[in-house]
């Protein structure tokens, strides 16, 4: 490469300014939605993230249900049987998945369940959102769910303890209180007190936490994505990260950070709708 | 006095609640051998210090614990223990807790707390009374909160303590129980609130017939509400009377200890016990308060000639009803 196309490049990029003055550009070009063109593709990075936002929140978003879901409500069994040995099982395996590396974990997924092991076949595809040339409704939605069970699996697996643990202390916290008490001498049974009173006080910190956490998953689904070729914003950021890709980095943390912001907003937007201790006369 | 008043209507008859040991202790003797009735009508308070088993009677009486021997009688009546009989025995016989903060669910309105025993129970708790909401307001008001309909809508943190213990009591109320269990009522009140809440109690007493267990350690209390005192110590009735009775003319020296400690106007020297604090898990041998008890010290028991009998036999289970009584040595039964 010439020195006038190294200049000429240079000058494509306006990396020729200052740095304060290509720092006010991007600024300026920011306040209009517009965060730059990617090295790597040479398409708007708005537009890149835009087109891979629907597959992470399709896999990021189902694994963060199932896992609210899974995790709640083993930890209300658990808190309401403590000591017991399902309890210190269900703990034990909640903390060993959360622990094990997240890349590791999908990845002997996909040696036993998509390549098969011994008698195991293949039961899931190894990679991918979608097999190429499936037509028709049923097919193509079986197809999308056969691919979708293994990362979703793997992230599931990982999650889950977070809120197993949350659920399980604070329903323990709230087991102390009095009002249960009340509630059983007024002839309430002990499934219904846990269901009544019990289980909704202590899904208060609960679900301010998973709302927390669907700001972090966007970006924590970065190892899934890249282990199983995921087309969302995971892989995404791991390609543009081996460029590197500056831009689209850029634009993927802004991304990132905004949607923790946002997800921390709405989590406080719902706590008075839950909390009537929260709100203001 | 008819014959019917003259039945107690909650009775506990030998009544002993063991809770295990853990990690290898010696499990502990909460109850050892309770015999007390409580009549229609009255107010019997249940004084003790903190640690004797006043709150495990309560709890039992009201069946949240299980006797290990023993039974909780309701009009004459062993309590079961399936779901489906104690569901109605708890329309009979309420609880009302010491900490009203903590005795009420911070996330219901008042008119949910109220209401919750009227939809466990269904239709035939509201008797007479058409809907819900006008059997809610109704135990509101007899509670003194008027009027009611402005609280319907209120959250605890909204209230004051005096309003929320009036909230919890609304919700014994609410389902027209015969006997209230309330444990420490008014220990976490302000002493202004205080007379009020028993003040209520009094009235409700005096209105609708109702009868309550007031467990306490505050013998003051005790002497402003209660119709009859059991003094407790170390999981058994000590001693047992009309409060004029328990309180003027004390027999046995635990009862002297509290009330000196509690009168200051009586101008005698308070009776500080000394010895280690009582143990469930350890009920020692003899008469149980023996290793504290100032008669024995100061060498009164030993002038009677009973200070063996003191460390060496049991003065036995006072029986329940509603004579006076007293487990010592030095006032041998009826001689």
């Amino acid at each position: 490469m010439s020195a006038a196309q190294l200049a000429e490049l240079r000058h494509t990029f306006a990396l020729d300014k200052p740095v304060v003055v290509q720092f006010g550009d991007y600024l300026l070009r920011l306040a209009h939605g517009d965060l730059g063109v990617s090295f790597q593709y040479r398409t708007p990075v708005l537009r890149l993230i835009l087109e891979h936002l629907g597959a992470t929140v399709y896999l990021v978003g189902t694994a963060t249900l199932l896992a609210a879901a899974l995790g709640l409500w083993l930890g209300a069994r658990t808190a309401w049987r403590r000591g017991g040995a399902a309890d210190r099982a269900n703990t034990a395996i909640a903390l060993t998945l959360w622990s094990v590396p997240t890349f590791w974990l999908g990845l002997i997924l996909i040696v036993v369940f998509a390549v098969g092991v011994g008698p195991i076949p293949g039961l899931f595809p190894t990679g991918g959102i979608s097999a190429p040339g499936v037509t028709g409704i049923f097919p193509v939605v079986a197809d999308r769910l056969a691919h979708l069970v293994l990362p979703c699996l793997t992230l599931v697996a990982v999650l889950y303890a977070q809120y197993l643990l949350i659920m399980r202390s604070s329903l323990l916290d709230e087991m102390g209180e009095d009002y249960l008490t009340t509630a059983r001498a007024k002839g309430l049974r002990d499934t219904e007190v846990l269901r009544r009173h019990a289980v909704p006080n202590a899904l208060l910190p609960t679900v301010t936490l998973v709302f927390l956490q669907l700001g972090t998953v966007v970006s924590g689904a970065v190892l899934v994505e890249a282990v199983f070729s995921w087309p969302g914003l995971g892989s995404l950021f791991y390609q543009a990260l081996t460029v590197p890709d500056l831009p689209l980095l850029q634009g993927l943390f802004l991304f990132f950070s905004a949607s923790v912001i946002v997800m921390n907003l709405l989590a406080e937007l719902l706590c008075p709708l839950l909390d009537p201790r929260v709100r203001t006369g | 006095m008819s014959t019917a008043a003259s039945l107690p209507v909650l009775s506990a008859c030998g009544v002993h609640v063991t809770f295990p040991g853990r990690r290898g202790r010696e499990s502990a003797r909460a109850l050892d051998g309770v015999n007390l009735d409580v009549y229609p009508s009255e107010i019997l308070a249940l004084v003790g210090e903190s640690g004797c088993g006043k709150t495990t009677l309560a709890r039992t009486l009201l069946g949240l614990e299980r006797p290990s021997a023993g039974d909780v009688r309701f009009a004459g009546v062993p309590l079961a223990y399936s779901p489906r009989s104690l569901r109605t025995y708890r329309r009979r016989v309420q609880l009302v807790l010491q900490d009203p903060m903590g005795a009420l669910n911070p996330r219901h309105t008042v008119y949910e707390a109220v209401a919750e025993g009227l939809r466990i129970h269904g239709a035939e708790a509201l008797g007479s009374f058409g809907d819900e909401a006008t059997k809610v307001a109704d135990a509101l008001s007899r509670a003194g909160l008027r009027p009611p309909e402005r609280f319907f809508p209120r959250y605890p943190h909204e209230l004051s303590g005096g309003q929320r213990q009036r909230v919890v009591i609304a919700g014994a109320l609410v389902l027209d129980p015969q006997v209230i269990v309330a444990d420490e009522p008014v220990a976490s009140l302000d002493a202004s609130v205080r007379g009020e809440i028993l003040k209520l109690l009094l009235g409700l007493r005096d209105d609708s017939g109702l009868s309550a267990l007031v467990a306490t350690h505050d013998l003051g209390l005790a002497w402003n509400v209660a119709d009859r005192v059991a003094v407790m110590y170390l999981g058994r009735i000590v001693e047992a009377g009309p409060v004029e009775t328990i309180l003027r003319s004390p027999e046995h020296p635990y009862t002297r200890a509290l009330l000196s400690v509690a009168s200051t106007a009586g101008g005698n020297p308070p009776v500080i016990l000394s010895g280690e604090a009582p143990d469930p898990s350890h009920v020692p041998a003899g008469c149980r308060f023996h290793p504290r008890c100032p008669a024995l010290a100061s060498g009164v028991a030993a002038a009677a000639g009973i200070a063996e009998a003191c460390r060496s036999v049991d003065p036995g289970v006072l029986p329940g009803g509603r004579g006076a009584g007293v487990a010592c040595h030095l006032y041998p039964p009826s001689s």
